[in-house]
């Protein structure tokens, strides 16, 4: 009687505690919308997006940010996605099981620990100098690849390996050979998962600005990037940028940045989960 | 009567581990065989090496030599991607893909190039009438397969391997998923079928072998015990573990 009395007080005891645990970030999380919201709100307008930096806050545009972040992202996805893919695809259907094999999944993991500002300075040696890409968008989206990949090919595995292996059976005594296998079953099921653990990355890599610093990205850019060898600046710097100016309208200026920011990381993150649910694939039991 | 496959001194290891046993027999064409026998004693393994779906385990080991009309299908000539176009197989479990029931029949066929439109039409058609499953799925043929019952799955599942015209059918235990309603029609589906295929039929089910099958094959432990036509197998087995089985006395 009395042990049950007190099981069900500790298990009480840990569902407020818990409950408390997510209220917490709900309500630091909402603050800070909020902060953000009430501060850039009025200065969001379609100068704001159309306009270039100005020493002048009421003038201010976003621009060429927004242009830098859309061409850095856009190249990033296609450098990204296919070496993601083709790796896992290796690693899962084409590598045998070996003690190397184990070692290159191990490594892959734990390069997607790796601090990002390491990756920056790879890409500055590599990309900027050795290659001689200089300070460019394609040295940013190179680096950010490198940056993401590793996420994508643990992600690409996951929704490889959750392909079940009855599907790729029947596939193959219709007479199919493995790539016939991978084209037909393998991919089209994986696929929803592959994107989604792609889009997912590329929206870290739209937020990421430590490493373009590294690489070279201005704080400053008063004309658009026209092609992948041109100099650039992204939303995180631009906003960055404006966040530690002198003058107090800056901070709102910042604050709208922010919420473009949002709003595209929103839009990407909306399309991976209505891609992760139209494709979604219910086998049943 | 007329083999399609000989199976000759046939040996397989997983590893060190010996599962199939000096198997001989002959498959006769356009007969239905049961492989029956204890669950672990071999039938899916002899099954899976007459398509070289066991290629796809890794330390695996064949001896000896599997005829198929006449050409040892383990010989370096023999691409196992075009056996298994002529052999032809449906698994336990229904395992159609997650497509259009259309998409599923032609699926095999896309792969080998055949794309024209009025020709795919006509296999879908013909095959599903073949496995009495086109009354009942004309309306939705463009829908997901896996909005159909688990026996109108195993039936598209044996649609999707006869559009590929194989010339020998192998099904590993096809009804042992399903109710008796299911497993009644797709018995009745295999005594249609075999006026054109050779089917070789694992099972569970003793009256299933006895009801449909032709020729039986009773295995114990990787051993191929007795091989006889299905009447003289439970009629008069000449083995005493034969005879033990088929009447339930097995323990
Ligand atoms: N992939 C495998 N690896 C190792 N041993 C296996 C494998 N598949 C089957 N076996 C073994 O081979 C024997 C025969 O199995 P199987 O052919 O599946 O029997 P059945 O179909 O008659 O139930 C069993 O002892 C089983 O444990
Ligand atoms: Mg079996």
């Amino acid at each position: 009687m009395d042990i049950t009395k007190r099981r069900k007080f500790k298990n009480r005891i840990f569902h407020v505690l818990t409950f408390l645990c997510t209220l917490f970030g709900v309500i630091i999380l909402s603050v800070l919308l909020f902060s953000i919201l009430s501060k850039g709100i009025k200065w969001l307008s379609l100068n704001f997006l159309t306009n270039f930096p100005s020493r002048f806050p009421k003038k201010a545009g976003i621009y060429p940010a927004l242009l830098g972040s859309l061409w850095l992202i856009f190249l990033t996805a296609i450098i990204s996605f296919p070496i993601g893919i083709g790796t896992a695809l290796y690693l899962e259907e084409y590598a045998k099981e070996s003690k190397f094999t184990d070692f290159i999944k191990l490594n892959i993991a734990n390069l997607a620990g790796v601090p990002a500002i390491i990756y920056g300075m790879l890409g500055l040696t590599i990309f900027v100098r050795l290659l001689g890409f200089g300070r460019s968008i394609i040295s940013g989206a190179l680096t950010m690849s490198l940056l993401i990949l590793p996420t994508i090919i643990i992600s690409s595995q996951e929704a490889l390996k959750s392909v079940p292996d009855s599907l790729k059976q029947a596939s193959y005594a219709l007479g199919t050979t493995k790539w016939q296998t991978i084209t037909g079953v393998v991919l089209p099921y994986a696929l929803p998962g592959i994107l989604t653990g792609t889009i997912l990355s590329i929206s870290r890599a739209l937020g990421e600005a430590a490493p373009l610093i590294v690489v070279g990205a201005f704080a400053y850019v008063s004309f658009i990037p026209k092609t992948p060898f041109d100099q650039f600046t992204v939303l995180p710097i631009q906003i960055f940028n404006w966040a530690s100016m002198p003058k107090k309208e800056f901070q709102n200026v910042a604050a709208a940045g922010i919420i473009v920011l949002l709003i595209i990381l929103l839009g990407i993150n909306s399309i991976a989960i209505i891609l992760r649910n139209k494709y979604q694939i219910r086998i049943k039991d | 009567m007329e083999n399609i496959i000989k199976i000759e001194n046939l040996n397989f290891y997983y590893g060190n581990f010996l599962a199939l046993k000096n198997i001989n027999m002959d498959i006769y064409k356009n007969k239905i065989t049961a492989f029956i026998g204890p669950s672990g004693c071999g039938k899916s393994t002899l099954l899976r090496t007459l398509n070289r779906m066991n290629d796809f385990i890794e330390n695996i080991k064949v001896e000896g030599n599997i005829y198929f009309k006449g050409q040892n299908i383990y010989s370096k000539e023999v691409d196992p991607v075009e056996l298994r176009r002529r052999i032809g197989m449906v698994f336990q479990k229904p395992n159609p893909f997650p497509k259009t029931i259309y998409e599923n029949i032609v699926y095999g066929l896309r792969k080998n190039g055949v794309n024209k439109k009025e020709i795919l039409d006509e296999v879908v058609e013909r095959t599903l009438k073949a496995v009495a499953l086109y009354d009942e799925v004309k309306d939705k043929i463009y829908k997901s397969a896996l909005e159909l019952s688990g026996g109108q799955q195993q039936r598209l599942c044996i649609a999707r391997a006869i559009a590929m015209q194989p010339e020998v059918v192998l099904m590993d235990e096809p009804t042992s998923a399903l109710d008796p309603i299911s497993t009644l029609k797709i018995e009745e589906l295999l005594l249609e079928l075999k006026k054109d295929y050779t089917i070789i039929i694992v099972t569970h089910s003793m009256q299933q072998a006895a009801r449909i099958s032709d020729w039986t094959a009773f295995f114990l432990n990787g051993e191929l015990i007795e091989y006889d036509t299905t009447e003289n197998i439970f009629e008069n087995p000449r083995d005493k573990r034969t005879e033990d089985y088929i009447t339930g006395r097995f323990g």
